[in-house]
């Protein structure tokens, strides 16, 4: 069952048994109270399941959770709040977009970086290659200016 | 008696791969031609042995034979027949087995038919390709063997699980597979030249082909299994972000990069040491991706360690390939002589943004996929990396790419006219800035930058046309002279315009259906009715239906528009199977244009009442489209005669290509 389970993750398929997450009986009434809510579940993770919101899952877990995020709305928490109330609780496993700090700066900082990085070897390796290059061309060695003389009078000749 | 002649089978490919993987080497070593020209029909004898296995497999799964312990796990008699023989790959051993089939049925081909190619790199490239082989082969028989036996052979079998019960299993993994495998080839030409310390422009056109089938099968590879988990998870979502879908993508973004940068080599003898670094990285990624999978990494640290054997197997086959393969890389590669001035602007320049940014979003993903793993075990703690990440990091890097992108082939080879390309640019440009004050002036609500989005989409696309037009000298010459122009132009070209055009397809797709569509949650009883978008839809009834080996509660819906006018019915239902007390939500979806109404049925309530998804998914059609263009794209380009015969084209072509530049 395992493995079958992997497989369905090989195709990309989440869980096994889909259906409605977001019951419809959990919904606030209030419809920017709620679109907040549907906003902030997507940002969560559903800690029992894999790579799942708590939007998207079914398990009770993610359920208790939808439910414990629209009562803070409802008290009049702001989206921050809310958000810190669950990492106390629950720690940065919670987050589906890890916070910027020292344990996940590699993972932040590694796109910005390669790109700059790359782009400035591009740009020095071309320059450079480029000069040498064309130095190369520009200056033909003795010998090769005489064959150069020698192709040139022959192709005159014939 | 079957099964036991696909394991021996199975050996003999082995042994076939052992021989294939060194003697042709000592050949090149010792300039015996005799030794050389062993690779061919070893190849072929490989594939015949593994075809043998893999047929013998095919034949135990269709007949039921659950003496087989693979068989018994993963099949049923009730199924039906296509389920019944694709099932085969849906586990790990049958999966594995798969895979090898067509690594030597890739080893074949370039057995049979690369007849032109010189003998110590065909050679070189078949060893390297055996290696793959032999160590995939041992794998499979030490660890996975999918031909052992039950002593007491059971009745039945257990069944397949439900949300494999599609055809997108039959479609799916193996065009992924055709896809990562054949990378395998670009990878197999690399080494070989790596080990032969030559390499020149031919080496580019002879793998270029091979590159661009293998980056076809897994874009639509890919594509399938998007759609696949569209219309199969209940609530339309069509990429995830998951670990698993971000193997697959891996791959084919370093893929992609290949293919830019091999054409730059096959036109201008440039960037030959990056292309076979990309060749060696593509296809160990393919490598990463096929594992990640199967060794149960990903599901956590900790199930990797359940089942050692495999894991440790795994993780020597990728040290020694990767790894080796980088080393070969580190100690050869200066050897190769680089070619090629060009300015930073030009086609080349354009070219070597395009890989820039493509193998910084790879590095992204890679990183996103792999920390929370790294950093699990290494420190111990756990954080998640999931969609929001992705998010915000992929689409910055993609921005860029896609609004240079219709000016790469606008540009002119060796040093590029940047004011000229933008000039001839501006019919597009004009199309995008259109789109994107229609979508601010129609769609209400969605992100603020979303009709950004949809204007650098139709950018893309109407990019793709101008260099279509700018190529046949359309307006500028009479209609049929463009015309015979539009004929005689190569078909590679046809065939970027189509894949860029896709592109902005599949870009619009998904801009549009994130930004733009709605959802209604509801509970519905009979009579009820639901307004989406234009649309009213209206639960007239509930009743079941026996299936196969299942059995559906339907929910009926009748479609009207707004105005009552009918359009149809759809009929989403909850699946239940009893062989495995499990339920499905199979949806309903009502394609209209390129948009699609989507309907989902969850639990029934008491008094009658159900809940009900309802989505309206604007232009998301386009997405997997998009895709097909692509595809489409990447055929026109695999028909050019030049890739194809790699010949010298006939003086009547060239003579319109110079023209047409």
């Amino acid at each position: 069952m395992r493995r079958l389970l992997a497989f369905a993750l090989l195709i990309g398929l989440l869980s096994p048994a889909p259906s409605l997450a977001v019951q419809p009986d959990e919904m606030l009434l209030n419809p920017v109270q709620e679109a907040r809510a549907r906003a902030l579940s997507r940002e969560l993770r559903c800690m029992v399941c894999q790579n799942e919101s708590i939007d998207d899952s079914e398990a009770p877990l993610a359920h208790d959770l939808r439910v414990l995020v629209r009562e803070r709305i409802k008290a009049g928490d702001s989206d921050a709040q809310i958000v810190d109330f669950l990492v106390a609780r629950y720690g940065e496993f919670v987050l589906l977009k890890p916070r910027l700090s020292w344990r996940t700066a590699v993972l932040w900082g590694l796109p910005p970086v390669l790109l700059l990085v790359g782009g400035a070897l591009v740009l020095v390796g071309l320059t450079r290659r480029n000069r040498a290059l064309s130095g190369e061309d520009a200056k033909l060695s003795p010998v090769e200016e005489k064959r150069v003389a020698n192709i040139l009078s022959e192709g005159s000749g014939s | 008696m079957i099964p036991e002649l696909g394991h021996y089978a199975l050996m003999l490919a082995l042994g076939l791969a052992l021989i294939q993987g060194t003697m042709p080497i000592v050949g090149t070593r010792t300039n015996d031609p005799v030794l050389m020209s062993m690779a061919a029909p070893t190849a072929l004898a490989q594939f015949f042995f593994v075809a043998i296995a893999f047929a013998s497999l095919a034949i135990c799964y269709i007949t039921s034979d659950f003496s087989v312990l693979n068989v018994f796990e993963n099949s049923n008699s009730h199924m039906p027949f296509i389920y019944r023989l694709t099932s085969m790959w849906g586990n790990h051993e049958g999966s594995m087995l798969l895979w090898v089939s067509i690594l030597a049925f890739f080893g074949a081909l370039v057995a049979a038919f690369g007849t032109n190619l010189p003998v110590v790199l065909k050679a070189n490239a078949l060893a390297v390709q055996a290696w793959i082989a032999a160590a995939f082969h041992l794998f499979i028989l030490t660890t996975s063997n999918p031909f052992v036996r039950i002593a007491q052979a059971p009745f039945e079998g257990q069944d397949l699980n439900p949300i494999l019960q599609d055809p997108g299993l039959a479609f799916h993994p193996p065009m992924l597979y055709l896809g990562y495998v054949g990378f395998s080839i670009a990878f197999s030409f690399a080494i070989a030249a790596l080990l032969e310390g030559r390499i020149d422009a031919a080496w580019a056109r002879w793998v270029r082909p091979w590159v661009l089938g293998a980056w076809m099968c897994l874009t639509l590879g890919i594509a399938g299994g998007s759609y696949w988990a569209y219309y199969e998870l209940g609530w339309g979502g069509f990429w995830f972000w998951d670990p698993v879908e971000n193997a697959s993508l891996m791959p084919w973004l370093a893929g992609t990069a290949l293919l830019h940068s091999a054409v730059v080599m096959e036109k201008r003898g440039a960037l030959k040491v990056w292309t076979i670094l990309l060749a060696i990285l593509t296809f160990s990624l393919s490598l990463i991706g096929t594992f990640l999978v199967r060794s149960g990494l990903l599901t956590s640290v900790h199930a990797f360690a359940t089942d050692p054997t495999r894991g440790i197997f795994i993780l020597a086959i990728l040290v020694v390939f990767i790894g080796g393969a980088l080393a070969l890389f580190g100690w050869r590669a200066p050897l190769l002589k680089q070619g090629g001035l060009f300015a930073p602007i030009s086609r080349e320049g354009a070219l070597v943004f395009n890989n820039l940014f493509l193998t910084t979003a790879c590095a992204t993903v890679f990183v996103g996929t792999l920390y929370p793993l790294a950093l699990e075990a290494l420190s111990g703690e756990k954080i998640s990396v999931g969609p929001p990440f992705f998010n915000s990091t992929f689409g910055p890097l993609f921005v860029p790419l896609l609004v240079v992108m219709p000016f790469g082939p606008l540009m002119g080879w060796k040093r590029g006219d940047l004011l000229g390309a933008a000039q001839r640019l501006m019919a597009a440009a004009l199309l995008g800035a259109l789109a994107t004050a229609a979508a601010f002036a129609i769609e209400q609500g969605g992100p603020a930058l979303a009709p950004f989005g949809a204007g650098i989409a139709v950018f893309v696309m109407a990019g793709a046309v101008t260099d279509i037009a700018e190529r046949t000298l359309f307006t500028r010459v009479p209609f049929r002279a463009s015309l015979q122009r539009a004929i005689g132009l190569p078909r590679s070209a046809w065939g970027t315009a189509f894949a860029h055009f896709g592109i902005g397809a599949t870009l619009l797709g998904i801009v549009a259906v994130t930004a733009w569509g709605s959802e209604r949650i509801a509970e519905v009883k009979i009579g009820d009715s639901l307004d989406i978008a234009h649309y009213r839809l209206t639960l007239d009834g509930l009743f079941n239906r026996e299936g196969p080996n299942y059995r559906d509660m339907v929910g009926r819906f009748t479609v009207r528009r707004m105005n009552g006018e009918y359009i149809g019915v759809m009929e989403p239902s909850r699946r239940s199977f009893p062989d495995r007390n499990m339920t499905t939500t199979e949806a309903a979806l009502m394609t209209r244009g390129v948009s699609q109404l989507y309907l989902s049925l969850g639990d029934p309530g008491p008094n009658d009442q159900v809940a009900v998804r309802l989505y309206f998914k604007p232009h998301v059609l386009l997405i997997w489209l998009g895709a097909a263009i692509m595809f489409a794209g990447g055929a026109l380009s695999l028909s050019d005669r030049r890739l194809r015969v790699g010949a010298p084209r006939p003086a009547k072509a060239r003579a319109v290509l110079q023209a047409a530049e």
